[in-house]
């Protein structure tokens, strides 16, 4: 079953786009995918630096793996403020 | 068989009104943005979403089986158009208004993430309306409405709600908001 979800999501993964327009920083975001985001002294999510490559320094677009891709899929349904989108990592 | 329906539309109708004032509560709680103990965000999200489901089930159940209650005599048209009941026909209007508001904050919940924020959020906000309304209805329709049981159950639900609202309205409702105001450090 995961090496199927593996293989369907590709091994590259993609990237959670925040939309800082509406982020409100609260919090779901970052308890769904602790390995991939932290929060900031405000709340905000903050893409972990170790969490792959240089890549993670873009607070905007956090990579995620695939093993996280189910996490990051209910992330982005269960925002409150709808600031999260899935997009195919470039 | 009249019994049970009876019975089966007294019953569900405090259990879903039960199940609607935590519903509300949670729901506070989830825009606070701030865990519970042992419940975390996310989760109070989810818990807050299934009750309200389970209240919607509970009050659809409660509807219908007084429908086919012989003493209730509902028709169709009471089941959206308020006040045209033959038993208490301004305390039966008020479930029906209840039930019309559960309908339109359910359905615009559920397509949250196809309506856009503003739309979900006006509609959502009817709940405030809903919840007074259901629980006025269960005072002056329901059989034990004016019982010392509900009318504490009704107490406590009310006290409740209400400490949940002014702590929604309070200046440190939402999480981080002292830091984010620059009201601390």
């Amino acid at each position: 079953m995961a090496a199927r979800r593996f293989e369907s999501t590709g091994s590259t993964g993609t990237l959670l786009h925040i939309d800082w327009t509406r982020c409100d920083g609260r919090g779901l975001c970052t308890e769904l995918l602790g390995d991939q985001l932290d929060r900031d002294e405000w709340g905000y999510p903050l893409a972990r630096v170790d969490s792959g490559s240089l890549e993670a320094r873009d607070r905007s677009n956090v990579p995620i793996p695939a093993d996280q891709q189910d996490a990051a899929a209910d992330a982005v349904a269960l925002c409150p403020v709808q600031a999260l989108r899935l997009v195919p990592r470039p | 068989m009249d019994a049970a329906l009876w019975a089966i539309g007294r019953g569900t109708g405090v259990v879903g009104l039960v199940a609607l004032t935590l519903a509300v509560l949670l729901g506070i709680v989830t825009r606070s943005g701030r865990p519970l103990p042992g419940l975390p965000r996310f989760a109070i999200t989810l818990v807050h979403r299934n009750l309200s489901l389970v209240a919607c089930v509970f009050v659809l159940i409660h509807v219908v089986a007084l429908f086919f209650d012989s003493f209730a005599q509902l028709t169709l048209l009471d089941f959206v158009v308020p006040f045209f009941g033959s038993f208490l026909p301004f305390w039966q209007g008020l479930g029906t208004v209840a039930v019309d508001l559960l309908i339109a904050v359910t359905v615009t919940a559920l397509l949250r993430n196809r309506l856009g924020l503003r739309a979900f959020r006006l509609v959502h906000w009817l709940t405030y309306a809903l919840w007074p309304i259901a629980l006025a209805h269960a005072i002056g329709n329901g059989t034990d409405g004016t019982s010392p049981w509900f009318l504490w159950l009704a107490g406590i639900s009310t006290l409740a709600v209400v400490a949940a609202l002014s702590w929604r309205v309070s200046a440190r409702f939402v999480e981080f908001r002292s830091v984010r105001t620059g009201e601390t450090s």
